[in-house]
């Protein structure tokens, strides 16, 4: 398949939807399902009936702004989110009205305004279709330009350039770390052909992050597409989707894109009729956060206990079954297709020196707009919270932003004007992570926010190393007396060595970052911890 | 005559350890290369003859130019490797860790078959544990007496796993996991039925023979009367292992 029979598909696509001027969008990602957007969309459809020919209602991903779902956008066909007339906490019995407003004039009391820095901030490359196609339509994600960049790779590009454009693009792994994707590719890549794996790490666990999840449930199309182009590159022809089972409506969303995709001929034996080799399976996580670890993730594809094992050998030389393998978070393999599309340069022209592109974020906590923005690396963290996140809710003040989940730490007021990109986090003490920002006003404590999260990695530790499974429990001990005010100054002492001994000795990444939450509130909020202690 | 033996394809290192210079061949881990030459190097999940664990974190090593310490057991030579085992910290580090399986479960001494033949006992009067700083659980876990020649006490099991391995990788049945999370976690016989009414179990006991501590004993011990004895499990996994 060349790219113009796959631009003449696109535009037969099109034309099938030539008749419709308006587009009324619902949003049933899980986040507006489960505020009732089902519903909304039900009554919408009855009210819109066959729209004269010209209206159409259809379930559309995430729109970002979760905290005041279910959102519906009346749009015109192929104008964007901006574009669009944005309502706001709809009801079914709001139907009528909204139908009304297609041709007349909006109904203000519910109408959220697009030209508000939330939307207005944002650079959408990873959720550019995201809340703008029906997830489940391989027709819609083909329409807007899909698989146009797997079709572009397998026919005009040769694996050396696909990794060449990767590379230069300069993104970085997604999932927490940091690492060069381009670089991890090359080294796979270079491994003696034979059989090699691609996975996609969606076992996205930690609290208050759901970027993954509205990727997965708003546009899954294009984690395939990227899976493929890796696949392409590497020399790989199987594919995972490891995903948590948590998350049942990404996964039965990926089960119809892989499906439709395989009929289409983009997955399978004979990708885009070409002689690459491609098939994925999904596999669900049982629950366990510690699989969210790439040793952990493979020994549960293997059917075995999610445990992690000592590092190296790296997955890249010896991964799934002893076999090469690269293991990819699903926003990098959401950003492939675009990479790909308008070229690496372009890519790296977004963003700071060492940090490129775009991350999207989870808004979480005690904030204005709860809900997923996708920013270019290096915008501020005040801007963030205070201008896209409309800032602290019931006139309290910020306290703090945790970022990076359980393995992350906190960043106090005096920090937010730091441009967020991977190094800039690092060097306060927490990390990117997998994108989930957890704002707390003066009404948190910290010692009980470092509690939680000891409480967490305790839960989760899989019990294969002492410092990880023993050290946790005695920490969230100590976190626990002092947050009772019963702490002495030699627990804080003692606290502060065990958080030392597991930072230095665990076996894999979860325990080696169990004790971040608690360093770095003892580095910017000491004196919370004091105050708590006891004469001892 | 005979052939000319083929010569594996595996090269020769000299590093340096302890200030000492040796050699070593590449295949072979830290703790090997230590081993072979009377570095004592601290472990209680590794085992001469079973596969690498890499979970009690006591064989931590300092290697020069890496930012991070490595487990010996699961870290293979390199030319030029300059190892420290036995600085300030790696002791302080040690102690804390061996502090912290005190107080995990119950492991008290002088109440033990293990008694004077107990390896966690032994590290950590050598790694000069005198006190255990962190609060003690005590929380109870099941004895399981239920096998007519052994038994299973889960208070002094430090999760080592030395049994599930010896028990899958040498005997072949596999009698033995681990089930649970965290500190919950335990071994288990088969699916977690008494070790009595397994049906893998062959009652060979290498189980026992292996466990670093009194959680796995012969019935009918009494205090320190439990002696361990591991010389076979090097020549058995040689002979399961040879070509």
């Amino acid at each position: 398949m060349h790219l113009e029979d796959l631009a003449e598909k696109a535009a037969e696509y099109r034309a099938e939807e030539a008749h419709v001027e308006h587009e009324v969008r619902v949003c049933v990602a899980a986040s507006c399902q489960s505020s009732g957007s089902l519903p909304v969309l039900e009554a919408l459809t009855k009210a819109c009936g066959d729209g004269g020919g010209t209206c159409k209602v259809k379930g559309v991903g995430c729109m970002g702004l979760c905290s005041a779902g279910p959102l519906v956008a009346v749009a015109k066909r192929d104008s964007d989110l901006a574009d669009s007339l944005v309502y706001r906490d709809v009801t079914a019995a709001d139907a009528p009205e909204i139908m009304a407003s297609v041709r007349g004039a909006p109904v203000e009391r519910l109408r959220c305004p697009t030209d508000q820095p939330f939307f207005a901030r944002q650079q959408r490359i990873v959720l550019e279709n995201s809340g703008i196609i029906d997830p489940d339509s391989f027709k819609g994600y083909v329409a807007v330009g899909g698989y146009a960049a797997l079709v572009q790779a397998l026919s005009e590009m040769t694996p050396g350039d696909v990794l060449r454009e990767i590379t230069t693009s300069g993104l970085r792994g997604r999932g927490g770390g940091g690492y060069p994707t381009g670089l991890k590719w090359s080294t796979i890549a270079k491994m003696p052909a034979g059989q090699k794996y691609v996975i996609c790490n969606a076992d996205e666990g930690d609290p208050g992050a759901f970027m993954d999840r509205a990727v997965l449930e708003s546009d899954p199309h294009r984690i395939l597409e990227g899976m493929a182009i890796a696949a392409y590159a590497v020399g790989a022809n199987k594919g995972y989707v490891y995903v948590r089972a948590e998350y049942p409506l990404a996964v039965e969303r990926l089960q119809t894109a892989i499906r439709k995709a395989k009929r289409a001929g983009f997955l399978g034996s004979k990708v885009a009729d070409t002689q690459f080799a491609f098939e994925i399976e999904i596999r669900l996580g049982a629950g366990a956060f510690v699989c969210g670890e790439e040793t952990a993730l493979m020994a549960s594809i293997e059917g075995l206990r999610g445990q992690p094992r000592p590092r190296p050998p790296y997955p890249a030389e010896s991964g799934l079954w002893g076999c090469p393998t690269l293991i990819n978070n699903v926003e990098t393999f959401a950003n492939i297709a675009p990479i790909i599309r308008e070229g690496g340069d372009w890519f790296a022209s977004i963003g700071t020196e060492r940090s490129k592109g775009t991350k999207v974020f989870a808004l979480a906590g005690k904030i204005e707009n709860t809900g997923l923005i996708e920013v270019p690396m290096g915008t501020k963290l005040r801007d963030i919270i205070e201008v896209i996140g409309g800032g602290i809710p019931d006139g309290r003040a910020f306290k703090a932003v945790q970022t990076g989940g359980p393995s992350g730490g906190c960043i106090p007021e005096a920090h937010l004007d730091i441009p967020v990109d991977y190094d800039s986090l690092k060097t306060l003490g927490t990390m990117m992570g997998s994108g989930g920002m957890i704002v707390m006003d003066d009404s948190s404590c910290m010692v009980d926010v470092a509690r939680y999260f000891m409480e967490f990695c305790m839960t989760e530790s899989c019990g294969k190393c002492i410092p990880c499974r023993a050290g946790t429990q005695q920490m969230h001990g100590l976190l626990d007396k002092i947050t009772r005010s019963q702490g002495t100054q030699a627990d804080l002492t003692l606290l502060e060595e065990l958080c030392e001994v597991v930072q230095a000795t665990s076996l894999c990444g979860l325990g080696q970052t169990a004790p971040n939450p608690v360093l770095s509130t003892l580095r910017y909020f000491r004196d919370e911890y004091e105050q708590k202690l006891g004469d001892g | 005559m005979p052939p000319p033996p083929t010569q594996p394809n595996v090269r020769v290192v000299t590093l340096r350890i302890d200030d000492r210079d040796l050699s070593a061949r590449e295949d072979e881990t830290i703790i090997e290369v230590c081993r072979e030459n009377k570095i004592p190097i601290p472990s209680l999940c590794h085992l001469d003859g079973l596969t690498i664990w890499g979970g009690c974190r006591l064989c931590m090593v300092e290697v020069a130019g890496q930012n991070r310490l490595l487990a010996a057991c699961s870290t293979r030579v390199a030319e030029g490797m300059r190892i420290q085992t036995n600085t300030e910290k790696l002791q302080r580090y040690r102690r804390t860790i061996i502090e912290l399986l005190f107080a995990e479960r119950n492991h008290v001494c002088s109440v033990c078959v293990s008694n004077g033949h107990c390896e966690l006992q032994w590290l950590a009067q050598r790694c000069g544990v005198d006190h255990v700083r962190v609060p003690y659980r005590q929380v109870p876990y099941p004895v399981d007496s239920s096998h007519e020649m052994f038994r299973v006490d889960h208070n002094r099991c430090i999760l080592c796993t030395r049994c599930v391995r010896v028990c899958d990788e040498i005997e072949g049945a596999h009698t033995w996991d681990v089930m649970g999370r965290g500190s919950d976690c335990r071994v288990i016989t088969d699916l977690a039925t008494p070790w009595g009414e397994s049906e893998s179990c062959t009652s060979c006991g290498k189980c026992v023979q292996v466990c670093p501590t009194g959680a796995l004993v012969k019935q009918g011990t009494s205090v320190g009367e439990m002696v361990k004895d591991q010389h076979f499990l090097p020549i058995l996994a040689r002979r399961r292992h040879a070509p």
